[in-house]
């Protein structure tokens, strides 16, 4: 199991939890990142900037704060 | 009949909002243009309703001012019927908000807009079948071409009429028993003021929502009640409460979905993705960016400029001509001279920068660019202390300050919104981009203009990274959606642009002309120079000719003033022949960041109080000043 953050580009990857108090984990939530979702990393910013994945077919810009907070495990 | 358009971010609520409207709202392919709402009076079928068209929400749980602006007017009881937009494309995740809209009772329709771009997705969906699970009419649309509206508006009234509310969906059975005790509780309740249904009510106190727990602090009971019950859901399902409801809201949008979609094909790997990775790639992203907008830059330029030259030709030969026929001393001259550079004003030096600046912003806005440019720019806007999300203010800043300072309402936290006003209103709106165009641009090269913005991007950021110190960021960081393109459909892009010249035409331009003939009335009454007078500290200390003094006040009321007064005060539009480019330049660098116009700081005085505005002007006027200070002695120097 490793953080967001640390997957590379067009590594795919599922949630299996996510480290945050009830506003991250709520709008993650209404982005339909949830545990058990299925995520693949598009874009890693440069400089440590924000990462791009896609969920459920549409495209989401995640803060490597945010990123670091959500626990994945990869998947092939 | 009052209709409420309520959907998720960047579905196409506003858009199809214009087409009953006209072009009132504005619109962008960007998550978060809508901050505040529209109505509208109409008529469907002989009945008079008021559209009102909301901020989207990914959901009602409590969030940002702008949804919270959208919870309000749905809990208020003023809503007879909510017409639910969805982007098609994206129904497995919209539905979460459907199910918690039935929740509220009131007779609903769904707008399934954007079925072209569902198709295009190989998204199949059945209309019927939706309809049937939801027991709601679903109403497929695609609202920038208009399909579907008229069949959307007919339903909808239908809808009103039967007062349809639809079938609410139901939990799992050991989460619906705790649904069912805490909703009984709540009847049982007398202290719970809502107008809401209780199984709302419910719904949300179990998901520990700030707003609605507060509706029963002062009950000690039911708050241990509430506990237990929340505690029952964490034991059973080993997560927090409000994760045990929104899983199975998510399960059950997915199960929906499942029943009513068919996925035909997978999505082909289409020229939008292509581009997005170079668009978005960590070194080529920043060269695209930098090449967007260094071409926009020289587009105004060239566009502006070749036609700003023949036009001051012509008005100044008008000019003087009607001093040999009227006579120079004369009263009637100095009211045709005010009004005639007030007219020439407008025609010949803001509109021929200001047209090619909106359509070229419209055209970014609608093609889904600036999301990718807050997606490259988080990381220095990380650097300043601030969060990826405040680029959309200052992006929208490049156009006007008012949309602008209201955006920061998409921010979470108070001393964010705060620091990110303020630092909106130091980047050049379409009015001081006009001027920065025809003063620094036209007269002292194109150089001078690049330079100025230049200056704004660093003075913003060092800006930022001192308030930052007093308020430091409390947020964890961005999550923003970033849409797919669209091929803007042109006649929405060219109507909005229309939109944001009209509000120069029909309001700033009058006030330019009666300000000039009012300028010109002060000059011939010799009231001028006392103004003047008073501020000449100021001038003499800028090294500026003390007549810029008037000029200034006027550009408090409207930032184009500025630059009309000045060829009205100076008594030429050949500024070069009064002014040095040293003073030029000056007086561009004062105007471009010294106090925001009285429209912006009425704006702000409502998003970050009284307190917060005049904070606002004083510290823009020391900024301004320091700069325009520091620009003196480098010109002196160096030039």
């Amino acid at each position: 199991m490793t953080s967001l953050d640390r997957v590379e580009e067009n590594g795919r990857a599922r949630v299996v939890d996510i480290q945050g108090g009830w506003g991250i984990r709520g709008r993650l939530g209404q982005m339909g990142i949830h545990p058990g979702d299925l995520l693949t990393v598009r874009r890693c910013g440069a400089l440590r900037g924000p990462i791009l994945i896609e969920v459920h077919g549409f495209q989401v810009a995640l803060g490597r704060g945010i990123a670091r907070r959500i626990l994945v495990e990869g998947v092939k | 009949m009052r209709i409420a358009l309520v959907g998720q971010p960047n579905c196409g609520k506003s858009t199809l909002f214009n087409h009953v409207a006209g072009y009132r709202a504005m619109t962008a392919n960007f998550p978060g243009t809508t901050v505040e709402y529209t109505e509208t009076q109409t008529s469907i079928q002989g009945h008079d309703c008021t559209c009102m068209d909301l901020p989207g929400t990914y959901s009602l749980v409590s969030g940002d001012r702008a949804e919270m602006e959208t919870r309000r007017h749905l809990l208020s009881g003023e809503v007879d019927l909510i017409i639910n937009v969805m982007d098609a494309s994206l129904l497995g995740r919209s539905l979460e908000l459907t199910l918690q809209i039935l929740e509220l009772e009131i007779p609903t329709v769904v707008c399934l807009n954007m079925i072209d771009e569902a198709q295009r997705k190989g998204i199949q969906i059945d209309v019927r079948k939706l309809s049937d699970l939801l027991g709601i009419p679903v109403v497929p649309t695609v609202a920038s071409m208009g399909k579907g509206l008229q069949e959307l508006f007919r339903q909808a009234l239908l809808a009103w009429k039967k007062n349809g509310r639809g079938k609410t969906q139901k939990f799992s059975k050991d989460i619906e028993e705790v649904i069912g005790r805490m909703t009984s509780l709540l009847e049982a309740d007398c202290q719970v003021r809502e107008k809401v249904p209780t199984r709302f009510l419910a719904l949300k106190m179990l998901e520990r929502d700030p707003y609605f727990l507060r509706e029963i602090e002062g009950g000690k009971s039911l708050h241990s009640q509430l506990r237990l019950l929340q505690e029952r859901l964490e034991e059973a399902h080993g997560v927090p409460a409000e994760e045990v409801i929104s899983s199975e809201r998510h399960a059950l949008s997915m199960n929906l979905f499942e029943k009513a979609a068919r996925i035909i094909h997978p999505p082909k790997t289409d020229w939008r993705i292509l581009v997005d990775s170079w668009v978005t790639h960590r070194f080529f992203g920043y060269l695209i960016l930098g090449l967007v907008f260094y071409g926009f830059f020289n587009f105004i330029f060239v566009a502006g400029g070749a036609i700003e030259e023949p036009l001051l030709q012509f008005f100044g030969h008008l000019s003087e001509g009607l001093k040999e026929a009227l006579g120079a001393a004369s009263l009637l001259f100095f009211l045709t001279q005010g009004f005639l550079q007030g007219i020439a004003g407008g025609v010949a030096i803001v509109l021929p920068y200001l047209v090619p600046f909106l359509i070229g912003l419209s055209l970014l806005e609608d093609v889904g660019y600036l999301p990718r440019v807050a997606f490259l720019m988080d990381v220095f806007m990380h650097q300043i202390g601030l969060h990826g999300k405040s680029i959309i203010p200052f992006i929208l800043g490049y156009g006007c300050s008012v949309p602008a300072v209201m955006a920061t309402r998409i921010l979470e936290f108070p001393q964010h919104r705060f620091i990110v006003a303020i630092l909106a209103t130091l980047i050049p709106c379409a009015a001081r981009i006009t001027i920065i165009f025809a003063l620094a641009a036209f007269l002292l090269g194109p150089n001078a203009a690049l330079f100025i913005f230049a200056l704004n991007l660093v003075v913003v950021a060092i800006s930022g990274k001192i308030l930052s110190l007093f308020y430091p960021d409390a947020s964890p960081g961005l999550i923003l959606e970033i849409p797919s393109y669209q091929v803007p459909p042109l006649g929405n892009t060219l109507k909005k642009s229309w939109y944001r010249i009209r509000e120069f035409i029909v309001i700033a331009w009058p006030i330019l002309i009666g300000g000039s003939v009012l300028l010109s009335l002060l000059e011939f009454g010799g009231v001028e120079g006392s103004i003047n007078w008073v501020l000449s500290p100021l001038t003499d200390l800028l090294g500026l000719p003390q007549s810029v003094g008037t000029t200034l006040i006027f550009g408090l009321l409207r930032k184009e003033l500025s630059l009309i007064m000045l060829t009205q005060a100076l008594g030429t539009t050949e500024v070069l022949t009064v002014m040095t480019r040293t003073q030029v330049m000056v007086f561009t660098v004062f105007v471009t960041f010294y106090i925001p116009c009285l429209a912006t700081i009425a704006a702000l005085w409502r998003e970050i109080g009284k307190k917060g505005a005049l904070w606002a002007v004083l510290f823009t006027l020391a900024v301004a000043t320091g700069l325009a200070l520091l620009t003196r002695l480098f010109m002196e120097i160096f030039v």
